[in-house]
């Protein structure tokens, strides 16, 4: 309670208002209603299909949700408010939100055909925000900021997954985005590698980042969410500070699934 | 059961007659024979040393009248021709093929039905056909024009003037070339992972800027060993160009073979050399243009033949030294 308190009077830097999804006759979001406020860090959890993934998908418009729509920073995403309906947006317009909207895929998603330097300089030439010097003198401060200042001039094959996934994170921070969504940022990575990548996104949620990190690591949550948010059949179920839904959830499905996972 | 398998292998095995000294685990493994390999080596380097010796020694081949016209201007002016169609053929038909590829890949159905008709009327009607549609065009359409769509013109031009030769084969080469140039360029861009278009769109990236530098150059690592084939294929297909009256390498050859009957083997000789040695170079230059697009798809580059051949000189160097050493 303390965090929403304190936070109350700031203004949302991400609001998800009752987002519904299908698929076919599958339904994957059912009713999502969230507000994350300006530097807040909040964990997604839930089982595998409960539509968590979807709904990190949907905030960036990766998805367009059926019913419902999400904002940043009080800004509508991916559609435009006309009398009172909702319009979709140009794909220009929705291409230049997404550079506000950082996203960490598990698979990293690098370029593989370019340098490390260049994926993480690429976007922020490519949508005219920096000129390519500005953004190769930005993209080494990001690489040396997540350990891989030694590393600019390599494919991202020739790194290990730990390394690439932090190169993906640079990328991510190049375009200087307001919120960051991570999807399972460590689950393709083999175990010994967590570590590296989990102590640069606790750098990022200490410098107060807004981020939304969807993970399976129960521990990191508890030690970095200021909120955890536990999903299931395309629901939340509860939410709250780890303290409260993860040592004393209320529900059975949260209990159920903390059982399985811890 | 029998004796455990490590009691046939027991290191202490009284064989080793000829090299009593060595333990079982210092003693290299001696290879397996294989006299059927070498039985088949054997007849096969017996059949191509008759079939090269059948090359030099029998006289109608006629090697001097085939020096006598490799280099002739003639010739050499039909090579001209070949590569100048080749070239802009080539060029024009990738052009064509990657609008045709992006339009079957369009969300629009009109533009997906228009390229997959397209590419199936191409690829079903044989090439010769095509050019002599282009050689009697000016009989179905005598003037071309260009204007608003079913309205009035702006410019008009005689059909007869702007249609020469050259234009008439490279516009039917290009229409073919195109056609499967489509499917080459539409397989390469299927073959680029899903994560990369997404990744590109979670950026944020135009749309030209992700199509341009983040999806076709990895989608070139597979279009270009197709297209290359493809280009071999269209290197050969010029000499149909014969038949709407453009003497390239082959025209030139077939219409000197009517004037020195006597001299056709030589001359397809000729011909056959230069379409050797035309598909050589553009082999080496496919080799080296997929090496640079193999950047970040491998963890090394693969070696180029030199360095290849330097690997492999030091190796058996050292290998050398090791059994000298023995």
């Amino acid at each position: 309670m303390s965090i929403t308190d304190t936070l109350e009077t700031a203004p949302a830097a991400l609001e998800i208002h009752d987002v519904h999804k299908w698929y076919g006759a599958h339904r994957v979001l059912d009713g999502v209603d969230l507000t994350i406020r300006p530097g807040e860090v909040t964990v997604i959890l839930g089982p595998s299909g409960s539509g968590k993934s979807t709904l990190l998908r949907v905030i960036n418009h990766l998805e367009k949700p059926e019913i419902g729509y999400v904002s940043v920073n009080d800004e509508l995403i991916g559609v435009k408010r006309q009398g009172e309906r909702l319009k979709e947006l140009s794909e220009r317009a929705i291409l230049a939100q997404r550079g506000r909207i950082g996203f960490v895929f598990q698979n990293f998603n690098l370029f593989p055909h370019l340098t490390v330097l260049d994926n993480v300089a690429a976007a922020p030439v490519a949508t005219g925000k920096l000129t390519k010097p500005e953004a190769q003198a930005l993209a080494k401060e990001l690489l040396e900021r997540v350990g891989l200042g030694e590393r600019v001039g390599a494919y991202p094959r020739q790194l290990s997954g730990g390394q690439q996934q932090r190169v993906a994170i640079a990328r991510a921070l190049a375009l200087r985005p307001g919120v960051i969504l991570f999807d399972e940022p460590t689950s393709a990575l083999d175990p010994e590698l967590v570590g590296e990548v989990l102590s640069v996104i606790k750098d990022l949620a200490t410098s107060g980042t807004t981020l939304v990190i969807v993970t399976h690591e129960i521990g990191f949550a508890r030690e970095i969410a200021d909120r955890v948010v536990f999903i299931d059949e395309g629901r939340i179920v509860e939410q709250g500070p780890p303290s409260e839904v993860l040592d004393k959830p209320r529900h059975e499905r949260t209990r159920d699934f903390l059982s399985k996972v811890l | 059961m029998s004796e455990p398998p490590g009691a046939t292998l027991a290191p202490e095995a009284p064989s080793a007659a000829d090299e009593p000294s060595k333990p079982l685990a210092a003693q290299r493994v001696l290879p397996l024979r294989r006299p059927g390999r070498w039985m088949a080596t054997a007849a096969v380097l017996v059949l191509v040393a008759q079939f090269a010796h059948g090359l030099v020694t029998n006289p109608f081949y006629q090697w001097d009248r085939w020096g006598y016209w490799f280099l002739r201007p003639s010739i050499l002016d039909g090579l001209v021709i070949t590569l100048e169609v080749t070239a802009y053929s080539a060029v024009l038909g990738l052009i064509g093929g990657i609008l045709l590829a992006l339009a079957r890949l369009s969300k629009s159905p009109v533009l997906r039905a228009v390229s997959w008709t397209y590419v199936w009327a191409l690829r079903s009607i044989p090439l010769i056909v095509v050019l002599l549609f282009l050689y009697n065009f000016s009989a179905l359409y005598r003037t071309l024009s260009v204007g608003v769509p079913f309205g009035p013109a702006f410019f008009s031009f005689d059909e007869s003037k702007l249609a020469t030769d050259m234009v008439i084969a490279v516009v039917g080469l290009s229409l073919n070339e195109a056609a499967y140039a489509a499917e080459v360029v539409r397989g390469g861009i299927l073959s680029v992972d899903q994560g990369q278009h997404e990744a590109a769109a979670a950026l944020g990236l135009p749309k030209g800027y992700q199509f341009r530098r983040i999806v076709f150059p990895q989608a070139l690592r597979s279009i270009i060993p197709n297209y290359v084939n493809q280009l071999i294929g269209l290197v050969k297909s010029t000499s149909l160009v014969f038949y709407v009256s453009l003497l390239d390498l082959f025209g030139t050859a077939q219409s000197m073979g009517s004037t020195y009957p006597g001299d056709i083997v030589p001359l397809l000789l000729v011909v056959t050399v230069w379409y050797l040695i035309l598909t050589s170079v553009v082999s080496v230059i496919q080799f080296y243009v997929e090496r640079y697009y193999a950047r970040g798809a491998t963890r090394s580059l693969p070696p180029t033949p030199w360095q290849r051949l330097r690997a492999g000189l030091t190796d058996l160097r050292a290998r050398v030294r090791r059994e000298a050493a023995v």
